[in-house]
Formats: structure tokens, C-alpha cells, sequence
């Protein structure tokens, strides 16, 4: 079946199986593969994305889902004009070890800040629950978030 | 892992997916959020032939307050009921209930009707919506039908929906009276080991977790309709209760869960 999305401000389509995921859909059809896999339980959050601006598991969609949608990846969060702030942020604040987890959480962090208002560092961990990094590094993560946040 | 091979169909309306499952039978399984049904199809513990897709029906989209009743499309994400101003009003109990669902990226895309449907007895919504005495709207071919939260559930996984109908609305009443809901996990965006709601000052308590599907406590709600206290009352949360023996807890934990957390959950509702 035809899946059209508007990937990044950019319309993209492809030719997919129905039960394509949309984690495969981006990384395996476009090529997109800031979108990482992480485990096989919709638990680690790793393949974030933002779905209409909201966050949500590319491993726990279909592409079929969000025929029609707009979705941002982390390729699509920097402008010419430098990097989105909350990569910024992360950057700033070392909120990274390995890296692995870090797509994700930053697009998470993106919706939740969104999303949520006055966020406290209380609250910050409770919205990246979806989202583990098995570094545990979790106090620059909520540092970089909060930053981001103000 | 990858789902098993499907065939898709995309129904926008609760009258084009109805359609759908009388065409495909059996074979079909309804699509909504896709945050219980995608995870199960993905370990291949579901594999439907046909899915269709009736996440994007927004005929079934929306909460609405009439009287003293609150109507909430079944496709209504659990994100949309954590945030509702309306919701927070009539039904605080649920507007809290839903902000505990998984994480936020599962609730900008689970759905109340889809978790519902779902029947997945460690769900926060089915034990809230049968605490507080709600009322599935169910249509199907030969028309709509009204079912009791009470008479929903029929078992693990399993409710009273036929293969071609579909739940349309959930009915609650406006429920201010004393609430709580005590959800015991020990991993982030987990289930429940096991949970506690209490509605309206105690007229309605359920249990998350203590049986096949989501129960009433029914002897706890009998004390307190007879005068015990709250603690009295918590000591019978587990009676009548069958709870699940898995790798988090057997089932006398459980019942210790559900007396403890029964006791928390009526003083948090200040009774």
C-alpha cells in the first residue's frame, strides 16, 4: 500500500507492507535513520517521533496509521540557523553518554515541554518514563530539559 | 520483531468499520490507538488477517456534559482526557486515571474505547469506568446497545463485543464526591501490579489486577454502605478476588496490595 507523510516539512511516500512499522518506514523506506530501535516492548522510547507535534513510539505505529500525518524526526529538528534548542541544550549539558537514547529522548523532551507547562525536575522524570537510557544518565538528561524548557 | 502479514482497511466513521468487520468476520480486528493491539501483533501474539483502522473516525472523537451524565467518544485519547477542563469538572476521577495511562507517548495515541475494548484486567481506564458505574454504547449492524460497565467483561482479554460491533461512546456520570486511585508498579510506565479506584466517596471501588478481567470490590463497598470505617472496610478488598501469580507478584502479595492499597485509596478520598 501507498503511505504518504509529510516527513520534516517534506512529502515522502513509499510503497510499504500494512504491517510496516513506522520505525521501518522511516529508517528502511526513507532512509531516515536518527530514529533508533531500541527493544521490542514499546518500553524504551528510543524510536520517538513527533506525530502531529505530539510524541509518539515509531515501534508502536503503523506507517499505515499515519498516512496523511505529519511527523518530525531528529533530522528535522535543526534549522540553517543552528541547532533546535533542545539539542542545544543537551549539548550544554552533557546529556548524553553513549548516545543511543538520546533521538529519542530529545524528541520526547520537545513534546513534553510542549505539552506540559511549569515543569519542575519532578516532573521532568515522570514525563521521560517512556524514554531509558541505560547509561542511567539521567541527572544531565532533566538538567538539559528544564534548561530548555525556561 | 515484525507483525505478521496483514491485510488493511481504513474505516473513518464507526459506520464504515462496522462495515468492515461484517464483511471480514472473524478474521478482522478493530484498530484504534494501536498501543496494546501493535505491541501484541509485533510478538506475534495477535495476528489478525485483516485490520481495520478506525483511528482516524472522528465521529468518535470528543467529551461532551449533559445533565448530570459525561459522554466521551470511544476514540478519545487518553492525552485529550488528561488535559479536558470539562473532564477535570465532571470527572476528576478520570482526568486522573487517564494522566497515569503508560507514558505520554502512549497516551497521545491510546484511546479510552480502545483500552476499554482491550479488557486487559491490569488496565487503569476499565477498572475507573466500572468504579464509576459507566455505560458502554455499543453499535452494530442491527443497531446500538447499551451495556453496564458492570456486564462488560467476560474474561481475560475478553468482553461482550461481537466480532462486528464496535463500542461507540463511554458514559459516566458527573462524579465529584470523594475519590482516589492508587496504582502500585515498581518499573516507570508500567502496569499495575495492582491498583485501587475509589469513585464517589466510596459507592464505587474496583480493583486493577486481582482477577481475569477488572472486578468491583464488592464486599468493600457493602461495609462502607454499612458504616465501617475505612480500615475495616480495606480489610475485606481482596475477598471474592482471584489473583494473577506472574513474575512480579503471586497472588497473596496481591491480596496485601489490594487491602493496603484499598485502605490508602478510601483515606486519600477522605472517607
Amino acid at each position: 500500500m501507498e503511505v504518504s507523510v509529510i516527513v520534516n516539512g517534506t512529502g515522502r511516500s513509499a510503497d510499504v507492507e500494512p504491517r510496516t512499522l513506522l520505525v521501518h518506514y522511516l529508517r528502511d523506506d526513507l532512509g531516515l535513520t536518527g530514529t533508533n530501535i531500541g527493544c521490542d516492548t514499546s518500553s524504551c522510547g528510543a524510536c520517538t517521533v513527533l506525530v502531529d507535534g505530539r510524541s509518539a513510539k515509531s515501534c508502536t505505529l503503523l506507517a499505515a496509521q499515519v498516512d496523511g500525518a505529519e511527523v518530525t524526526t531528529i533530522e528535522g529538528l535543526a534549522t540553517a540557523d543552528g541547532l533546535h534548542p533542545m539539542q542545544q541544550a543537551f549539548h550544554e549539558c552533557h546529556a548524553l553518554q553513549c548516545g543511543y537514547c538520546t533521538p529519542g529522548m530529545v524528541m520526547a523532551a520537545v513534546s513534553l515541554v510542549d505539552e506540559y507547562d511549569d515543569l519542575d525536575a519532578a516532573g521532568v522524570r515522570v514525563g521521560l518514563e517512556g524514554n531509558l537510557c541505560r547509561c542511567t544518565g539521567y541527572q544531565n538528561i532533566v538538567r538539559a530539559v528544564l534548561a530548555a524548557s525556561e | 520483531m515484525i507483525p505478521a502479514a496483514v491485510d488493511y482497511v481504513r474505516a473513518d466513521s464507526a459506520e464504515a468499520a462496522i462495515a468492515a468487520l461484517v464483511e471480514h468476520g472473524d478474521e478482522a480486528k478493530l484498530l484504534a490507538g494501536g498501543q496494546s493491539l501493535v505491541p501484541l501483533m509485533r510478538l506475534r501474539l495477535a495476528t489478525p488477517t485483516v485490520l481495520v483502522d478506525v483511528g482516524r473516525a472522528t465521529d468518535l472523537v470528543g467529551i461532551s456534559v449533559e445533565g448530570d451524565t459525561v459522554s466521551i467518544g470511544a476514540l478519545t485519547t487518553h492525552s485529550t482526557l488528561e488535559h479536558s477542563a470539562e473532564l477535570a469538572a465532571a470527572c476528576p476521577l478520570l482526568a486522573h486515571v487517564a494522566s497515569l495511562v503508560g507514558d505520554p507517548a502512549v497516551r497521545h495515541r491510546g484511546t479510552l474505547g480502545g483500552s476499554l475494548a482491550h479488557a486487559d484486567p491490569a488496565s487503569d481506564l476499565p477498572a475507573a469506568v466500572l468504579a464509576l458505574g459507566g455505560t458502554l454504547v455499543v453499535a452494530g449492524p442491527g443497531g446500538t446497545r447499551e451495556v453496564a460497565a458492570t456486564d462488560f467483561f467476560t474474561g481475560f482479554l475478553e468482553s461482550v463485543l461481537a466480532v462486528d460491533e464496535v463500542l461507540t461512546e463511554v458514559r459516566v456520570p458527573v462524579s465529584t464526591g470523594g475519590w482516589s486511585y492508587q496504582k502500585f508498579n515498581r518499573r516507570a510506565q508500567d502496569w499495575a501490579i495492582v491498583g485501587v479506584v475509589v469513585a464517589e466517596g466510596g459507592a464505587g471501588v474496583s480493583l486493577v489486577n486481582m482477577a481475569s478481567t477488572p472486578i468491583r470490590a464488592t464486599a468493600v463497598e457493602a461495609a462502607l454502605a454499612g458504616g465501617a470505617s475505612a480500615t475495616d472496610a480495606a480489610a475485606s478488598a481482596a475477598d471474592g478476588t482471584e489473583p494473577p501469580t506472574d513474575n512480579q507478584a503471586d497472588g497473596p502479595y496481591r491480596e496485601h496490595l489490594a487491602r493496603v492499597l484499598t485502605a490508602r485509596a478510601l483515606t486519600a478520598a477522605g472517607i
